[in-house]
């Protein structure tokens, strides 16, 4: 059992936890991830270590609820429990070396996002940070990136806050300014990554995306989160999630990521019954 | 006076058209009057051939013995002697190519029910019996079982019957392994490997789970930091194999050890369970072993209708006769000597059918089974919604490749000796993790000479 330390709404549907995980506190990089399953009759969800402390042997995840899972365990209250923890998993985000580097992050890939160019500002690399929101409501951890980055942009798809438009927009702004990126870290929705990698790809920018397909187990055992990537059949929970952006296979991702839709759907609503909310 | 009878006492069995919709136990094991008169078949033979038979080397006639008598808990405890999970070999050990085999009652009819009467005890010791194990003496000695499967969890038992000081660390969130997240409720039910799991409990072993050696911790922590004096690796062999097939990703594919993971571990059988599962109409499981035999079994039972594929003829099977029978019996059909080519794709990525092709058996290969060749020009197209494959697993290479010096086969299984020694000094591995997917039984059997090892081991050092 897991507690919670601490726990913080970000914005309406964003919500971060600190938990007390010292194992994988100990261990944790940015660009790994944990499993965690809430109760005794959940599912094994994962999510992206947003933080860690070493010393304290808590580990941060931030998460949107989107689903019966996400919404349990929004349910659960500082001083609560969560049952099942494990990490870190996956490969650490390799960025040593890196001296110029435009760090992507849309909506809740913010949160995975932000680890990495924190460690990119700490090994003294000029971070460049272009983070996107659907409106100004959904922003997050805003603060932190200013705090960690050279440049930021700020865009929302209505213009509320920052700059109306696309991530992309910005990031072609800058690379057309002049700013040569050894590479550019894309962390949000699939459709984002995909994006953001065709438009690199026209400037032959290395580009690294972090991808997030569904997994069971998160050690290597079943291959339910395998994507084509260069062609080759990989397990995104051992050899990635980070993956070269040019090589993946979006459109694969996208059409495995709907497998179960509709159980989705129908456990989104019995949480949201049982928590007597409504369904958005 | 020995029973003479030539054939065994039957298993009771769900009738297969009830079995084949529900998860529930297949066989039901004997009543104690059939095992007692079972255990009456027993010649007591005075060379004992069926205990050579055995991986773990059970004293079977003796057992039999205080059955035939009535006495159960007494035949508990000689099995007990040397086996850590009775209640599951019973059930799932391919009885007929070990003890049974060699018993001499086969010579001329069935062999003696081996397997049933060691289920027989273990359940009855486990519903009636109150009776705590005795801890041993503690000999202030730390040893690591990495997997709690069944090498780990027999070699777990048997150090700590020795006075070990035993942690077994577990990767997912409930100890057992393939017993839990590979064979289904309806061969093994999960309330059993439970009850195996408290009995070591008992006995003084730790089990500690979410905890992924090779990423959160090394073996060599283990060893430096938290003062292990040997590490027993029964990590298994649970990295899926695929084809490298057009179509192989599309969404209606899986690998037998997700399909089976969601259906057992994660129990999405259930109505209300949180974990999902594909629920598709025609299944074509492609694969021979008793995991194609499981994940077919499963696909039926939640409602599909299920092929199995299989490249080589039905002599080939390397599944069950049992586990066979039982498929065949519940609805299953085998199409023998196929093999696919490509898995088509209909609307939403979901798989619409597999092109295969036909086989005929060539000559013998190096396993000695005979090489199925392309039939030309034989290609047709076998109609499903889904196709799960169980085309066997390796090791995953995890450890492998977070433990400085230690040797393994080019295919990653660990290189460890009939004692489980490793290259690295005091880390013993067996089961999967060092012969690639194999059975129950040798896992156990594996588990026990490297406890046996370990004891040794740590006993020179300290002599």
């Amino acid at each position: 059992m897991y507690k919670i330390l601490k726990k913080k709404e970000l914005n309406p549907t964003v919500t971060l936890m600190e938990v007390d995980a010292p194992f994988v506190a100990k261990k944790a990089e940015p660009g790994q991830f944990i499993i965690l399953r809430v109760d005794e009759e959940g599912e094994r969800i994962p999510l992206t270590v947003a933080d860690f402390d070493r010393e304290k042997g808590t580990v941060t995840i931030i998460f949107q609820i989107v689903g019966g899972t996400t919404e349990r365990l929004n349910q659960l209250r500082e001083g609560e429990f969560i049952h099942d923890f494990v990490g870190p998993l996956g490969e650490p985000s390799h960025v040593e070396g890196l001296k110029k580097v435009a760090v992507v992050g849309g909506g809740v890939g913010c949160a995975i996002a932000y680890p990495v160019a924190k460690k990119l500002h700490k090994l003294g690399a000029e971070v460049h940070s272009i983070v996107g929101f659907r409106s100004k409501d959904l922003v997050i951890l805003e603060e932190e990136f200013r705090a960690v980055s050279d440049k930021m942009r700020m865009m929302t798809d209505d213009g509320s806050y920052g700059k109306k438009g696309l991530v992309t927009d910005a990031l072609r702004e800058l690379i057309e300014a002049g700013n040569e990126y050894d590479e550019v870290i894309a962390i949000g929705p699939v459709v984002m990554m995909k994006f953001v990698s065709l438009l690199t790809k026209q400037y032959g920018i290395r580009t690294v995306v972090s991808m997030n397909p569904i997994m069971i187990d998160g050690t290597g055992m079943c291959g339910c989160c395998r994507l084509t990537v260069a062609g080759k059949t990989k397990f995104a929970c051992v050899d990635g999630p980070d993956f070269d952006g040019h090589e993946v296979d979006y459109d694969e991702i996208m059409k495995r990521a709907s497998t179960y839709k509709e159980f989705e759907k129908r456990e989104r609503e019995l949480a949201c019954n049982l928590f007597k909310k409504e369904v958005k | 006076m020995p029973n003479m009878s030539m054939k065994k006492h039957e298993m009771p069995a769900q009738a297969p058209d009830v079995r084949n919709k529900n998860f529930s136990e297949v066989a039901l094991g004997y009543d104690a009057e059939t095992a007692i008169d079972e255990a009456k078949r027993c010649l007591h033979c005075k060379n004992k051939p069926c205990v050579g038979g055995c991986p773990v080397r059970i004293h079977i006639p003796e057992f039999i013995a205080k059955v035939a008598e009535g006495e159960f808990e007494e035949a508990y405890h000689i099995i007990q002697q040397t086996s850590s999970l009775p209640a599951v070999c019973g059930r799932v050990c391919p009885q007929e190519t070990q003890c049974e085999s060699k018993c001499v009652r086969g010579i001329k009819g069935e062999p003696v029910a081996i397997g049933r009467l060691e289920r027989f005890v273990a359940d009855w010791h486990n519903a009636h019996s109150c009776d705590l194990p005795v801890k041993a003496e503690s000999n202030g000695h730390k040893v690591a079982v990495v997997g709690s499967g069944p090498a780990g969890l027999t070699c777990a038992g048997d150090l700590a019957k020795r006075g070990y000081d035993v942690t077994v660390f577990e990767a997912l969130h409930l100890a057992g392994g393939v017993l839990v997240y590979g064979i289904p409720e309806f061969r093994l039910p999960k309330s059993i490997v439970q009850k195996e799991i408290d009995n070591l409990k008992a006995l003084g072993v730790k089990v500690e789970t979410n905890m992924v050696i090779g990423r959160v911790l090394s073996v060599d922590e283990l060893m430096s930091e938290y003062g292990f004096e040997s590490v027993f690796i029964g990590s298994g062999a649970g990295l899926p194999r695929f084809m490298g097939i057009p179509g192989e990703n599309l969404k209606s594919v899986f690998s037998a050890n997700e399909f089976l993971t969601r259906v057992n571990l994660m129990k999405a059988y259930k109505e209300d369970c949180r974990t999902p599962v594909f629920h598709a109409k025609k299944v074509a499981v492609v694969g021979g072993g008793n995991v194609a035999m499981d994940a077919a079994r499963c696909a039926l039972r939640l409602g599909a209708q299920v092929d199995i594929i299989y490249r080589r003829s039905e002599a080939e099977l390397p599944a069950r006769a049992e586990e066979v029978e039982h498929a065949k019996e519940e609805g299953i059909v085998f199409r023998f000597l196929t093999n696919p080519t490509a898995i088509l794709e209909g609307e939403n990525g979901i798989v619409k059918g597999m092109t295969c092709v036909r086989m005929e058996l060539g000559e013998p290969d190096a396993s000695g089974r005979r090489r199925p060749v392309v039939v030309e020009g034989s290609e047709f197209t076998v109609d499903c919604d889904c196709v799960i494959m169980a085309l066997g697993t390796s090791p995953n290479p995890l450890i492998k490749n977070t433990t400085q010096g230690l040797d393994t086969q080019k295919w990653g299984g660990i290189i460890a000796d009939e004692h489980g020694k490793t290259s690295r000094e005091g880390v013993y591995a067996g089961g999967d993790a060092v012969t690639g997917a194999a059975t129950v039984i040798l896992a156990m059997g594996a588990g026990k000479a490297a406890a046996e090892a370990i004891d040794e081991y740590i006993k020179s050092k300290h002599a």
